[in-house]
């Protein structure tokens, strides 16, 4: 834990965080940048199950580990999210959200 | 000291997580995000989980965003700003992200969490490695395979869908239709 800060100023930092990547998934029109919104969003709650564990239960490690799933989960959902941008870029020549209509070919 | 460090980590979160949802530069965008993913780092080190620092520098600083950034350089033009998004739908957006927020704080603000919190130690790497790989009660084996298995498929995954055409021109009908416009 910090020093000085209680669990409520972290928990309000993230919920920040994560409602910033919820407006950018709302208002952005590109894929990459709907994208990076979800990496904010995984994000915040990564931050929150260390969080938590670390204020509340510091002899429990189940937070720990499931921030590092869930670090591995987001690299995972990037890399095959970015070879399909790329590929629909070489087809449709746009990753506009408006332009993807067809999920076949 | 802890409480500064905080406050300052906290501002610079925030602003450029908002500057890496509004700016209208995809590059710049993307840099942004980079340092609120740094900041999230030093959020690690500041409560001694180092190993998961480590990896959110390793893993996102030096994996995901320069995946951002090929992806980016491979699409648009460097310069090529964003179209504007209509002011309606910012408002709208705005709006339901400040309602949903209102209502995280008020359920974090009105539940009870203990006063003093139990004394803590930082979260040590080997203590990580033998959860990850005891069999007993609480242990996370099933889970780690089941996350090795699921990067294999991911790598192949994204092999293959890079590739695409390639792949179908050997002898599927499909590939007239794959190649087209």
């Amino acid at each position: 834990m910090i020093a000085g800060i209680s669990i409520y100023e972290i928990l309000t930092l993230t919920s920040i965080l994560f409602f910033i990547g919820i407006y950018g998934f709302f208002t952005r029109e590109n894929l990459i940048t709907v994208l990076m919104s979800v990496e904010l969003i995984l994000n915040a709650s990564a931050v929150n199950f260390v969080l938590i564990n670390t204020y509340l239960y510091p002899d429990l490690l189940q937070g720990a580990v499931f921030s590092i799933f869930i670090v591995a989960l987001a690299a995972a959902e990037t890399a095959l999210a970015i070879a399909i941008i790329i590929n629909l870029y070489k087809i449709i020549y746009s990753v506009e959200v408006k332009d993807t209509e067809t999920m076949k070919y | 000291m802890e409480t500064i460090i905080f406050y300052i980590l906290a501002a610079v979160i925030i602003l450029f997580a908002v500057a890496s949802v509004t700016s209208r530069k995809i590059l710049r965008a993307v840099v942004y995000l980079l340092f609120v993913l740094i900041g999230i780092a030093g959020l690690y080190f500041l409560i001694d989980y180092n190993f998961l620092a480590a990896i959110q520098l390793t893993v996102y600083g030096g994996g995901i965003i320069v995946l951002f950034i090929f992806a980016v350089l491979l699409i648009h033009h460097v310069e090529l700003e964003l179209e504007k998004t209509a002011l309606k739908k910012k408002l709208i957006a705005g709006l339901l992200s400040a309602a949903g927020l209102a209502v995280t704080l008020w359920a974090i603000f009105t539940y009870q969490f203990p006063e003093t919190y139990p004394a803590y130690t930082s979260i040590e790497v080997a203590d990580i490695g033998l959860i990850l790989l005891s069999y007993e009660d609480g242990g996370f084996i099933l889970p780690f395979e089941v996350i090795s298995v699921l990067l294999v498929a991911v790598m192949i995954g994204a092999i293959i869908v890079a590739k695409g055409k390639k792949l179908v021109e050997d002898g599927s009908p499909k590939s007239e239709e794959g190649s087209k416009i």
